[in-house]
């Protein structure tokens, strides 16, 4: 079984993501912001990210740059899901290193989708 | 909805747009044609029917678009698109590479999701197509999703099933809440309207046609009919691709499966020995007087 964790301040968005990626099979790890996302990733590295951007403490983008120095942290697919639906925000988070972005509101198409486009999950046959 | 009321709808739908709806489908027409009525200032769909056998065209064509079915989305079903990289566009490179040119069509290109995602696959493989003419013609019956395909504006959801993030960046540009295709990605596809129940042949001869997901609205005998006249509208040695539930098998030979490769189809040998490649039929004067 493959492992998301979801990092959102939100306990509702983490909720909505968390009973869609459950219902594609993945088992959920939550966070609520970069850093406690960051200590889970030291303890063990998910297969996928579902990554807000604007969170207290640390924000999404910080964490993906600590993830991606990580050992091993060139893997987990990340996935960011947020408000920031500007381009100059997608295109910063696709030269640091993100497979996705989502732009919310989303709903489960679109996490079906983006987990397809980066092989996280098959395409419908 | 009254039964002849009901009769008469599914009977002008049938005729006009090939639209095959079984005895029980009152309340899809219902769901469509109540708004519609209403958006004409009439009461409800008596009123609509009497004012269509009254003869109001516009009325008419307005109901039929009304229930067109325009669901598309970006590298819908995706294998498709592979195809078209993988195995159409290696063999038209090779089988056109003196003529330098390829036809595409998308026989109901809705909203332009096809259409464009068939671009943006040109797109990548542009050093390979340099030099080459490039045409990509969308129809589609409904006016209203053609003038959409023309603008090539897309909202924040569309966007976002089957387009990969890495191409809305490339080939996208922001407005507002609005996302629009590049104005060179546009110029590739030209739009018409066009009914798959009328000939079609002044559109000249395909070396590609896409023609998904319509078949599947119509009865066997209008599949039967729309296939052998595509058959006539293709090359040779062209590709046919069909939706995911959708086949020719049972139904024609005028096409056959590809090997290997869910969806796509060719001309049967049998035609290929007719009409071999580059042989003057009218088909290819048609195509060479465009
Ligand atoms: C479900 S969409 C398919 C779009 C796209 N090919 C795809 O697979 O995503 C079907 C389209 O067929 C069009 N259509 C229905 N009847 C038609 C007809 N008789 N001639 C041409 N287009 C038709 C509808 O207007 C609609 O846009």
């Amino acid at each position: 079984m493959k492992t998301c964790l979801v990092v959102d301040d939100s306990s509702v968005i983490r909720k909505i993501a968390s009973r869609i990626l459950e219902d594609m099979n993945f088992r959920i790890v939550e966070a609520e912001d970069g850093a406690q996302a960051l200590e889970a990733c030291k303890r063990e590295l998910p297969d996928a990210v579902l990554l807000d951007w604007n969170m207290p403490v640390m924000d999404g983008f910080e964490f993906m740059m600590h993830l991606r120095q990580l050992p091993g942290g060139d893997q987990p697919k990340v996935v960011f899901c947020t408000t920031e639906n500007g381009i100059d925000h997608i295109s910063k988070a696709l030269h640091g290193g993100a497979n996705e972005y989502i732009m919310k509101p989303f709903d489960k198409e679109i996490v079906a989708a983006k987990f397809q486009e980066v092989g996280l999950i098959a395409a419908p046959v | 909805m009254t039964p002849p009321d009901y009769e008469y709808l599914r009977k002008l739908l049938k005729d006009q747009s090939g639209l095959d709806l079984s005895a029980d489908k009152q309340y899809l027409i219902e769901s469509r044609l109540v708004p519609l009525s209403r958006k004409a200032g009439l009461a409800g769909i008596p009123e609509l029917v009497q004012k269509m056998k009254a003869g109001s065209a516009s009325l008419t064509a307005q109901v039929v678009e009304a229930m067109t079915t325009n669901e598309t989305f970006f590298f819908r079903d995706k294998v498709p698109f592979d195809h078209f990289r993988q195995a159409i566009m290696p063999e038209v490179l090779k089988a056109r590479a003196a003529r330098k040119s390829v036809r595409i069509w998308c026989a109901a290109g809705s909203t332009g999701q096809e259409p464009y995602s068939l671009a943006m696959c040109l797109k990548e493989m542009d050093s390979q197509l340099a030099g080459w003419r490039v045409e990509i013609i969308a129809t589609d019956l409904s006016q209203e999703v053609l003038e959409k395909s023309k603008a090539g504006l897309y909202s924040q959801f569309e966007v976002q099933r089957g387009l990969p993030i890495q191409m809305l960046v490339k080939y996208f540009k922001q407005t507002g809440e609005f996302w629009q295709i590049n104005p060179d990605l546009r110029a590739m596809v030209q739009h018409r309207q066009l009914n798959l129940l009328h000939d079609f042949s002044q559109l000249g001869t395909f070396d590609v046609i896409f023609c998904r997901n319509v078949l599947i609205y119509f009865d066997q005998d209008t599949k039967i009919n729309i296939f052998n006249r595509l058959c006539k509208a293709m090359e040779p040695d062209g590709f046919l691709v069909l939706g995911a539930a959708e086949t020719v098998v049972g139904l024609t030979d005028a096409f056959k499966p590809y090997p290997d490769k869910r969806g796509l189809y060719r001309p049967n040998d049998s035609r290929m020995t007719k009409a071999p490649a580059g042989a003057t039929t009218p088909r290819i004067a048609v195509a060479a007087g465009m």
